[in-house]
């Protein structure tokens, strides 16, 4: 017996540390990645605790009309007497609402379509190509632009426009990964010992192609807040009842110049989100070693 | 080449015909009649029924497909249905050159900012110089493009009124007055693009700084400056070259962007105000040029590719 298959599993564990940890390890050591968590952790939590935390009712007109920051009004108050950091809470939720689940959306549809076409080529490959071909001639924010012009505006609707216009990219991802692992070895031996079609794209392929995709997936979201908040601050978003980051910059454009307090933290709000997603990304990219993505 | 020029271009109408047609009925069988909205407060449902009528709405949907389609391939696009009723072709043309013109101009300012910013970046790496172009580029692309054009407004355009807030004036009017209302915009729109070229020049030249014909420039005892403008440079470009395409779609949705900041009547502004009136015709025919501005530009940027790469040919 050599002394290496003696060693307790205990101490196997130690000496290759999980992937988690070794995340974790890299996280702590950039200093961006940090910030970015921490930003992220803060803002989660204030969506999820938002009506908890939310020092007013975000439509309340009860108050003095554009109030500089203070003590009872942290980031002042709008042009109609609504308070401020109120509304850029539940501007919080539905932004992060939206950037995750558009995600995971396009991610699910993009992912089933590239993987069917690349695992079964054929006339299923030809179908799917042509769609993503069709839309990858178009920047994302552009379909969804093309897409709430025909669905019309709503929570709802921005969902599954901004959803539709990520999906190409996770589909010609998903396709490519398993075009070059269907012709490994232990794919052959798979369908040899008789796995069906969709245990081998599940349990063989699928698992050995999620690097880029949560890479491509990090990016998204960020792109996707971008998207929303576009959307909104156009007139194209969620209902005008619902404070989000973008309408509260559109609704507050001509009292800026009297009161920067309007014009800087929802702009801040949307910025600081997409500079932590992206730092994140950048980090996930070096630790999962993937190639620069695509996604406007 | 040519061969391949003729299969591309025939790929490229046939890409706007299926967007085209898509819009088309999407937007019919939508529920949400513009007349309906337009008069609802008025209850007159005749008044409803007769502009129906007159726009050709009450006929059945392959009827007005056929007859738009028709028509859009001699160039006319029907009226706006709201206001003036002016032409849609007409509102098209005026806002072609404006939504360009921003584009252009955008790319230009993204130059200016990127290639110095890449060249630093590369040159002095690790240094603080470094350091800051990497930590502005996250920045930039994580800055709203309307958020930025707010500020420019509100902190040049109004506080100390150096250059004009919104509006457009056409280049006829004079070089000065266009490009002034231009910058703006542009620097609004350029700047997320110039935070990805500079990222892309950075890493580019690190590449072509490691290659060995550039040891043997320096081993020739070339200047610094020579070495890096002469030598360098223009070979770190060419994978900058290769995004041009992503760049153009990228500045034009900002454009779509922040023309509505602007109040510049250009494509993206007509296209928006066309969906918040549910002007068909105005949507339809703001959707077909953006498209074919999209899908042309494709087309443009893959012959440039095998001109400014010649190993590229795409003769098989």
């Amino acid at each position: 017996m050599t002394p290496d298959a003696a060693l307790a599993p205990a101490e196997l564990v130690a000496r290759r540390p999980s992937g988690w940890s070794r995340f974790a390890t890299l996280i702590l050591a950039d200093k961006k990645a940090l910030v970015g968590l921490i930003v992220l952790s803060v803002l989660t939590f204030a969506a999820v605790f938002g009506p908890l935390l939310s020092p007013y009712d975000p439509n309340d007109m009860a108050f003095d009309m554009i109030l500089g920051p203070s003590w009872a009004h942290p980031l002042g108050t709008d042009d109609l007497g609504r308070d401020l950091l109120s509304r850029l809470i539940v501007g919080t939720q539905v932004s992060l609402f939206v950037g995750v689940s558009t995600v995971t959306i396009a991610l699910a549809v993009g992912v089933t379509l590239g993987v069917l076409a690349g695992y079964f080529g054929g006339w299923v490959d030809h179908v799917v190509m042509r769609y993503i071909d069709l839309q990858w001639a178009f920047p994302n924010f552009i379909i969804a632009v093309y897409l709430v012009a025909v669905l019309g505006t709503g929570l709802v609707n921005v969902i599954v426009a901004i959803s539709l216009a990520f999906v190409d990219d996770f589909a010609r991802i998903a396709r490519g990964m398993v075009l070059s692992i269907k012709q490994e070895q232990y794919i052959a031996a798979a369908r040899t010992v008789g796995a069906s079609n969709f245990r081998i794209m599940w349990r063989h392929i699928l698992p050995n192609a999620t690097a880029p995709i949560i890479v491509q997936a990090t990016v998204s979201v960020s792109y996707a807040i971008l998207g929303e908040a576009s959307l909104s601050f156009l007139g194209l978003g969620v209902e005008a009842s619902t404070p989000t980051w973008g309408l509260i910059l559109a609704e507050s454009r001509s009292f800026i110049s009297r009161a920067w307090w309007l014009g800087i933290f929802p702009g801040l709000a949307i910025m600081l989100t997409v500079l932590s997603i992206n730092f994140l990304g950048d980090a996930l990219r070096d630790f999962l070693d993937v190639r620069e993505s695509r996604s406007l | 080449m040519w061969g391949y020029l003729l299969r591309r271009g025939i790929g490229a109408l046939i890409v706007m015909w299926a967007v085209a047609t898509l819009v088309f009925f999407m937007l019919r069988i939508v529920p949400g009649d513009p007349f309906a909205a337009m008069l609802a407060d008025a209850g007159d449902m005749e008044a409803v029924e007769a502009l129906r009528r007159k726009f050709g709405l009450d006929q059945p949907m392959y009827v007005q497909y056929v007859k738009w389609f028709w028509n859009a391939l001699q160039g006319d696009f029907g009226t706006s249905i709201y206001g003036a009723r002016v032409p849609v072709q007409q509102l098209l043309i005026e806002a072609l050159p404006r939504t360009l013109s921003i584009a252009g101009l955008s790319f230009v300012i993204a130059l200016i900012i990127a290639v110095p910013a890449g060249l630093i970046a590369a040159t002095r790496r690790n240094t603080a110089w470094d350091h800051g172009v990497t930590f502005f580029a996250f920045l930039g692309l994580s800055m709203p493009d309307f958020w930025l054009a707010i500020l420019l407004i509100v902190f040049l355009a109004v506080n100390i009124s150096w250059l004009p807030a919104i509006g457009y004036e056409p280049l006829s009017a004079g070089f000065w007055p266009w490009l002034s209302h231009l910058i703006l915009p542009a620097i609004a729109v350029g700047t997320g693009f110039s935070a990805i070229i500079a990222r892309m020049i950075r890493s580019s030249m690190l590449e072509v700084l490691k290659t060995d014909y550039m040891r043997v420039a320096r081993a020739k005892g070339l200047a610094n400056s020579t070495l890096i403008f002469y030598h360098a440079l223009p070979n770190a470009l060419i994978p900058v070259v290769t995004v041009i395409g992503i760049a153009f779609a990228l500045l034009m949705s900002g454009a779509v962007v922040v023309e509505n900041v602007f109040s510049i009547k250009g494509l993206g502004r007509l296209l928006i105000q066309g969906i918040l009136n549910r002007d068909y015709p105005v949507v339809q025919g703001a959707i077909l040029v953006v498209s074919a501005i999209f899908v042309f530009s494709n087309l443009l940027v893959d012959m440039l590719y095998s001109v400014i790469d010649p190993r590229i040919r795409y003769d098989s």
